[in-house]
């Protein structure tokens, strides 16, 4: 969270300007459609408006000339640029703040717009954006994909049997014979997709997560129509195998671990309750009561990103705060996490894809 | 039967404790996965993930680290610091304010470096009164140097706490900003100054 500051709040003011615009030109229309084919026709037609204005926003970014680097004095941490310098998943906020408005009247008016789209959410349910991507996962699971032209339901099993994706959410992560190994609901569909489907994810590997504004890439949105598949029911994942207790215990003590040119953990921010990071409140996540709360609402549309944010992008991006590299998709490090995380959730109330800043 | 029924029994009993301990984890265990889960990092970023032995042992306890763990750290950190060449310890109180601010640095959408690195100090520590938007993992650093009556010793002392938090705090959750080559000695003595100068904001 540290250097939030810096771009969220343009960019969640940027994001709820988006999002009330999605919802008042496409998502309003959608749920006003009478029958469910005319629902699934304006969905398709929302999909396709979001995807196109997302195309401009991100048309519209690159056309911006990069800024000029500033002539100050070099950081005094040795370090060598990257050769290939990633996609930031950080791009520059798509709008500049109101001038004249403090960070405080700013982070006001942030909080006041979430509220409001909070309450709009709530009073109807079917507008988190983040249900355009569950559609689009649903309709991949089903699709003849990959050079074996076989669909994710005729082959895949996430615990529950071959196809079956009904609470199958809700007890991962787990232990599957076939892989020999724990692993979550985005490491288990990437695991189907290259065994079953073969599916080459070299270059997805490299680059599996959406930057600023582009949608939740396929996997996610498979994720995303799973995690949906367990809303309502509760946490509940494997704790029985000797490995699904290793991979948990790994976990506890990965997040215990203080590593990094900034000596962090997990722990350094969400080991203690009623904590905050600038004006952003920490769950205490190693505590049950608070991890209850907030585990089961990942995978999360976030509004200061306009996209689905999944378990695994979201431990990304907790590293990338505490100054290492990008973590390597369904990593041991990442599938130990998520176990710890869901362990010490478990009986929490599932209710994803949820809303996030 | 009944001689099965008591060894089932007994073999339930013993089995009991065995199944519900809880699986511990060598942390060389934890060394060995971090090592592989970043394989996009250029080359020398690859000590990033390493501990030292302070960070081994923080780890361990959960930052609260038995008394005799605890001098040991102190003393370990202590002589990591260095001072200015000049024996000045405050700079520029504004300029102080500027790296307080910025979080900016070491992340990995970071380089090429466009800025300097910032200590993003208002993350987690109130100081000046004007700045609302600060964190609470920290304690407040309100009138820290009024209170102190700007006392020499306080100067020095929040200079070293700046460099290396450990030297005082064993297990502090603090970077060891100057440890860690994270913040120059020139941005620490500016961060001195602005906690400690009666100039500064963070005293009116």
């Amino acid at each position: 969270m540290l250097g939030w500051r810096l771009r969220t709040p343009a960019a969640a003011i940027a994001g709820i300007g988006l999002g009330i615009g999605l919802m008042t030109t496409v998502l309003v229309p959608w749920v006003e459609a009478q029958t469910p084919a005319q629902r699934e026709q304006a969905a398709r037609k929302a999909y396709e408006e979001h995807m196109r204005r997302m195309d401009e926003a991100e048309k519209a970014a690159a056309a911006k000339p990069a800024t000029p680097p500033a002539a100050t004095t070099p950081p005094p941490a040795a370090a060598a640029p990257p050769a290939n310098p990633p996609a930031a998943p950080k791009v520059a906020a798509p709008a500049n703040p109101a001038p004249g408005m403090s960070q405080a009247d700013q982070d006001a008016a942030t909080e006041r717009g979430l509220e409001q789209y909070r309450r709009m959410m709530k009073e109807d349910p079917w507008s988190n954006p983040a249900l355009l991507d569950a559609d689009r996962g649903e309709a991949l699971w089903a699709a003849k994909k990959g050079p074996r032209n076989v669909s994710l339901a005729e082959t895949c099993d996430l615990g529950k049997g071959v196809g079956k994706v009904d609470g199958a959410f809700a007890e991962l992560p787990r232990y599957f014979e076939d892989a020999d190994r724990v692993m979550d609901a985005e490491t288990r569909i990437l695991w189907c997709m290259e065994n079953f489907q073969g599916f080459d994810s070299t270059a997805f590997r490299k680059n599996p997560h959406p930057g600023g504004g582009q949608p939740v890439k396929d996997i996610g949105a498979i994720a995303t129509f799973v995690s949906h598949k367990s809303s309502g029911m509760k946490l509940a994942s494997k704790k029985d195998h000797e490995k699904e207790k290793e991979a948990i215990a790994l976990g506890e003590a990965l997040f215990f671990r203080r590593q990094g040119p900034f000596d962090f953990s997990c722990a350094t921010c969400h080991a203690e309750s009623g904590k905050r990071i600038r004006l952003q409140p920490l769950p205490f996540l190693s505590d049950p009561k608070e991890a209850k709360v907030v585990v089961g609402e990942w995978p999360a549309y976030r509004v200061s990103s306009t996209h689905v944010m999944t378990m695994q992008h979201r431990l990304l991006d907790c590293y990338w705060q505490m100054r290492l590299h990008r973590l390597d998709f369904g990593s041991d490090v990442s599938v130990a996490l998520s176990a710890y995380l869901y362990d010490r959730a478990r009986d929490g109330d599932i209710a994803a894809p949820g809303l996030k800043r | 039967m009944k001689k099965h029924f008591i060894l089932a029994a007994l073999a339930a009993v013993l089995a009991t404790p065995v199944s519900a301990q809880e699986t511990k984890i060598d942390p060389l265990h934890a060394d060995v996965v971090m090592k592989f889960a970043f394989s996009q990092a250029p080359k020398d970023w690859a000590g990033r993930v390493d501990q030292d032995e302070t960070l081994k042992v923080c780890s361990a306890a959960r930052n609260a680290p038995s008394a005799a763990d605890a001098e040991k750290i102190m003393a370990r950190e202590k002589a990591k610091i260095k001072y200015p060449d000049d024996g000045k310890l405050m700079g520029d109180w504004k300029q102080g304010e500027r790296w307080a601010q910025s979080g900016y640095g070491m992340r990995f959408t970071d380089y090429p470096p466009r800025n300097p690195n910032g200590g993003n100090c208002y993350a987690c520590h109130q100081m000046t009164q004007a700045e609302v938007s600060y964190g609470t993992v920290g304690p407040s650093l309100r009138e820290y140097g009024k209170i102190r009556k700007y006392a020499e010793a306080d100067v020095k002392a929040v200079y070293e706490k700046i460099y290396n938090a450990h030297a005082a705090f064993p297990c502090s959750l603090m970077p060891r900003f100057g440890s860690n080559a994270v913040l120059t000695i020139d941005q620490i003595k500016d961060l001195v100054a602005l906690v400690m100068s009666p100039e500064s904001p963070v005293n009116k």
